[in-house]
Parts: C-alpha cells; structure tokens; sequence
C-alpha cells in the first residue's frame, strides 16, 4: 500500500471555495437525491498503450464507478449518459450551463485522462450547474494500474465538496469468505475495495478465522485464529502477509479491536471460563489487564480520543453495554431497555455508539448517544450483528445470516449496509457468503 | 344478557388456551426441558452408558441434574481409564453475537470441567476449547436445534 501512496502525487490546480447554491444535506437521508451528470473523462488523443490497461474505454470506465459510488450512497441520482448534451472535452473546458440544466442536472463532472510514459494523469471540474460556476478542480498523476482508485479518490473529493463531510470511496473492507455447508463452514479472511472490486483472500481456509478488523492508522489486521486449535488473537500485515499471535496468554483470546492510535490492541482472554478485556501496547509488548468481574466483558470498543472503552457485559444477569474510562475505572451502563445488548462499537465522529440489539428473537442493529440515551433501531431481521463504521461515521456495514431449513438449507451469510438516517439498506456484492466485516480508514489520507 | 354470557364463555375459552400454552413452555414437552435439550438424538458415548455431551438453558452455563448425572458418570470413566486426557468442546446456539457466544462456549465448557474437578478429576487431564456459534450439531434454524447446539462436549485426547 505505501508503494501506491508515494506514486500518488497530488496537487492541487484551483480549489475554489466560493460560495456555491447546491449542496447535499446528508442528514436527511435519501429522500430527494441530488441529480448530478457525470461525464466520462475525455482521453488525450496523446495517450499510448499500457500494459493490462484499457486505455481507449478508461474514461468512462473511471465515470462508471464514480456513478456507482454516488447512487450507492443513496444521496446522489446519476443521470444516463445518453441525455448528455456535450462532448466530454468540450464540456471539461467549458460546460454550456443552460443545456445540462435542461437535463435536469444539478452537478456535473468532467475529466481528462492522458496516459503516457507509464503514468496516469488525471484532471477533473465539479460544477455547480444551478450557480454556473466551477466548484472544485484537482489534478493528479499515478501509475495507469491505480486507475479505480483515481475514480474513488474523485469520487471522495465531490462528495466532500457537495455534503461538507469527509468521503468514504477510498477505502477497502476486510471480511470472513465464508463456503460450504452450515455445520462444515470454511472461513478464509476476504479484502476487497469498498465496492466489490480486488477481491484478495488473505488466508486459505485450513484453520477457522473470526473477526478481523483493521487499525485505524495503516494496513494491519487484527483477527480471530483457530491455528493448531488454539483460538487466539493475531496480528497481520497485510502487505507482508506475516503475522503473529499477540501477547502469551495461557487460553482463548478474542474479539480484539485496535485503539484509534493503532498503537494497542483491546481484546477478551478467557482464564478458567471468565472473560475480562485486556489491552497490550504492540511496541513495548506491555499487558494491562482492564475489567475483573465474575461476568463475561467483551466487544470492547474505543473512543476516538481513547479516553473511554465501551464493551458487553453480562454482569446484570444478560448481555448490556457499559462504558468506562480507558483504565478500567468508573463503569457505567448505558443500556436499559428491552431486549439485550452486543457488539457496541464507538463511531469515528466519536458522538454515536451503534450495537446489536436482541428483542423477543428478532435482531436490529441501532445507534445511540455515547450516554445511551437516543435509541434509533435502523434495520431488523432474522439474524444480523456486528457493525463496523465508515471511516467518516456515515454509514454501516454490518452481517446478515438466514434461516436455515431442517438439514441447513437456505442458509446464508452476506455484508450490508445502511446510513445512519435508517435509509439506504444496501447489499453488498461479494464473490462468496461473508460475514464479520470491517471498514478500512481512507486510504489516501 | 345472552349476549353478555357468549362473551364471558369466549374469555374463558381464550383463558384456558393461554394457560395449557403456559404450561406446554415452561414443563418438559418431546425432547425438551424448559429450553434445555433432553434427548438422546445427537448424543455419542466416551463408552457404554457413558454420554459424551451435557445440554444448557439459552444464555446459560449452569448445569441441570441431568447434566450433573450425565458428568458423575463420565468422572466415573476418568477414574478407571487414569492416562485419558480429554478436552471439552463448549459451544452456544446461532441466536447470540458471535464475540459473546465465544464467550459463553469457554464458561460452558469450564463449568463441566469444574463438576469433573469436584469428582476427583485432575485438571491437567482437562483442556477446554470454545467454539461459540461456529460448529453447530444441527444446522436448522429451529428451537429443538438451538436446543442441540447448546452444549458442551466431552472428547479423548489421542
């Protein structure tokens, strides 16, 4: 990954912050998309072959999955490219306002592409249609095999610009890739880009892996191994591929979780069938030991200043979620409605805590104040747990599984996600069944 | 006044159902006591008249009667057989959150291999391994199922 942060050379033409009359209201949900045009990048006739690369159809290959990634989000409508009134070079030097706004655009997107040497440069304009002015210019060179990334990285930038929050596009989500049968499931670790592309598997399904989740900070995991039949915590760089079990613990280790500095690892061990969350320091190899209590404490979960842990406890007879100071001290519960309590994880906007909730056998997935009070139950089902935010604390990507029939027919297990509104429930495509994800920080932040 | 009487006859009808609907829950019903399992369908033995596995009340790890009896005789085995070692296998049902059902799987299997302690058993012989929700017994999605994979396994070491 470091290879392809330093090929990524960025700088900036015009950035104009002029005020501008469209904007995007993402608090709202998706209840009046804004329609935006996104023309595919002109290519320069000076463009010459690369290997692997289409470089004739790479304009609007990139345009493509800017649009994807706009109707994803549920707050953008891209218009078809057939009702398009002008040649991409054309309207990237100089759009014909009053024609694009016949098509009822509000936005609009141009680009050009010049592919030379074995580089990739890349310019694109936003437009506010309505105010007939430029929004945003970037321009920017890479290698031509980064060429979906430049589409995520444009992708990010608008919708900077249009909704005032920070993107999500450049970003890859790590999973389990689940296959076979429900009693004999093989589980491999999965990583794929935000939306489905570069499918990798990290691990090759002979040992059972749970819950990886990435650091905030770069491209390590942390996951759930069943090496030799021994379930502890692992650490894995993704780019080396080596790992390691983290800390000496005499039995299982689990449900571990990076602190925002990426610098600890919180986690469950079990001694004698108790569970008590711990955190060890990756650099000094140092241990803390942070609940002691008879009952089961686990899924901790970090504020993003790491002053406070939030975790699951079953302390009060059933599952509920408590928060605590980051040393164990002053512990709280937060939850007291109907139902119980699971997986809580602190949003990276640090104002929410979104959980699992059980109620008379029926699974929801919630957000609440960090305090426990603003209960918003976003989506229920058979069965579905395990949230896991979008870098900006916007939307989240959680598992669902169904019920099976009498021999384990009709089961199976796959990635949604859902804004923070309740609106936008979307299933994530997958190559197999999937579960436990995790979404990575911007990747070229 | 007829009308008055049909109606209190309704209410008792409808009283009489929610009380057998009671009682089907909560006493034993086919394989089933409460919510613990009770039958024999998925059971295997350590040897003759020795059940390998011990069955628990959703979101629970104490131990019924049943289970007592069925660990005193598996204590039994230990006893005569002094150089097998076994682990036991804790593990829940799919109706919990993956994490917490780790977690439940390690307290389930720790609580048989507390009872074989009490009966003499050293506990070097004992490991015990959680697998939460991750191996069940029976695939369904049914309560008899659940029901099933509520359990903790007895298993010889080689």
């Amino acid at each position: 990954m470091k290879k392809i942060f330093l090929s990524l050379i960025i700088y900036f033409i015009s950035l104009s912050s002029s005020y501008s009359l469209i904007e995007v209201d993402i608090t709202r949900g998706n209840l009046d998309p804004l329609p935006i045009a996104v023309s595919p990048l002109h290519v320069d006739i000076k463009s010459t072959a690369h290997e692997g690369v289409k470089v004739k159809d790479l304009g609007s290959n990139i345009s493509s999955i800017i649009e994807r990634n706009f109707k994803n989000t549920g707050l953008f409508n891209p218009l078809k490219k057939e009702a398009f009134v002008q040649k991409p070079d054309i309207a990237h030097l100089k759009p014909r306002f009053e024609d694009w706004r016949l098509i009822k655009a509000q936005a609009l997107v141009t680009g050009k592409i010049l592919v030379k040497d074995g580089k990739l440069k890349v310019e694109f304009r936003l437009w506010d249609l309505t105010a007939a002015k430029e929004m945003t210019a970037l321009a920017f060179t890479t290698t031509p095999s980064n060429w979906r990334r430049v589409a995520h990285i444009i992708s990010d930038k608008i919708y900077e610009r249009l909704t005032g929050e920070e993107g999500y596009f450049d970003t890859r989500i790590i999973y389990v890739a689940e296959s076979g049968p429900k009693d004999q499931r093989v589980k491999k670790l999965g990583i794929m880009d935000q939306d489905g592309a570069n499918t990798k598997y990290l691990t090759l399904g002979n040992e059972l892996v749970l819950t990886p989740r990435f650091n905030p900070t770069n491209q390590m995991v942390t996951y759930l191994s069943y090496f030799r039949n021994m379930p502890r915590v692992y650490l894995l760089d993704i780019e080396t591929g080596v790992q390691e079990v983290v800390g000496n613990f005499p039995g299982m280790t689990f449900a571990p979780r990076f602190s925002p500095d990426g610098k600890k690892i919180i986690m469950s061990f079990a001694e004698d069938g108790n569970s008590d969350i711990y955190t060890m320091d990756l650099e000094t190899r140092v241990v803390e030991r942070i609940t002691n209590h008879s009952s089961i404490d686990t899924s901790p979960s970090f504020s993003p200043d790491g002053k406070y842990i939030v975790f699951n406890s079953d302390r009060s007879g059933l599952q509920q979620i408590y928060v605590m100071r980051s040393d164990g001290s002053s512990v709280k519960r937060i939850t007291f409605g109907k139902g119980i309590y699971g997986t809580p994880v602190w949003s990276p906007r640090g104002d929410l805590i979104a959980f699992t909730k059980v109620r008379k056998g029926r699974f929801y997935i919630g957000v609440m104040r960090t305090d426990g009070s603003g209960e918003r139950l976003l989506t229920e089902n058979f069965y579905q747990e395990a949230p896991s935010w979008s870098p900006n604390g916007r939307v989240l990507v959680f598992y669902r599984e169904t019920k099976a029939g009498a021999k384990g027919e009709g089961f199976s297990a796959s990635l949604w996600s859902i804004d923070i509104t309740g609106y936008n429930e979307r299933k994530l495509t997958t190559k197999t069944d999937a579960s436990d994800p995790s979404w990575s920080s911007l990747l070229s932040k | 006044m007829t009308f008055n009487r049909n109606l209190k006859n309704i209410f008792l009808v409808v009283f009489t159902t929610l009380i057998l609907s009671a009682c089907s829950t909560a006493k034993k019903s086919g394989d089933m006591d409460g919510d613990v399992y009770t039958g024999k369908e998925t059971v295997k033995y350590l040897a003759s008249g020795v059940p390998d596995r011990v069955f628990f009340a959703t979101n629970k790890s104490s131990l019924t009667t049943a289970s007592r009896a069925t660990l005193r005789k598996q204590a039994t085995f230990l006893r005569k057989n002094k150089k097998l070692n076994v682990t036991i296998e804790g593990h829940a049902d799919e109706r919990g959150t993956r994490e917490y059902n780790l977690a439940l799987g390690e307290r389930r299997a720790n609580a048989a291999r507390d009872y074989l302690m009490t009966y003499g058993i050293s506990g070097k012989r004992i490991s015990t391994i959680s697998y939460g929700k991750e191996k069940p017994v029976n695939p369904a999605s049914s309560a008899l199922a659940w029901s099933q994979n509520r359990r903790s396994v007895t298993v010889k070491v080689d």
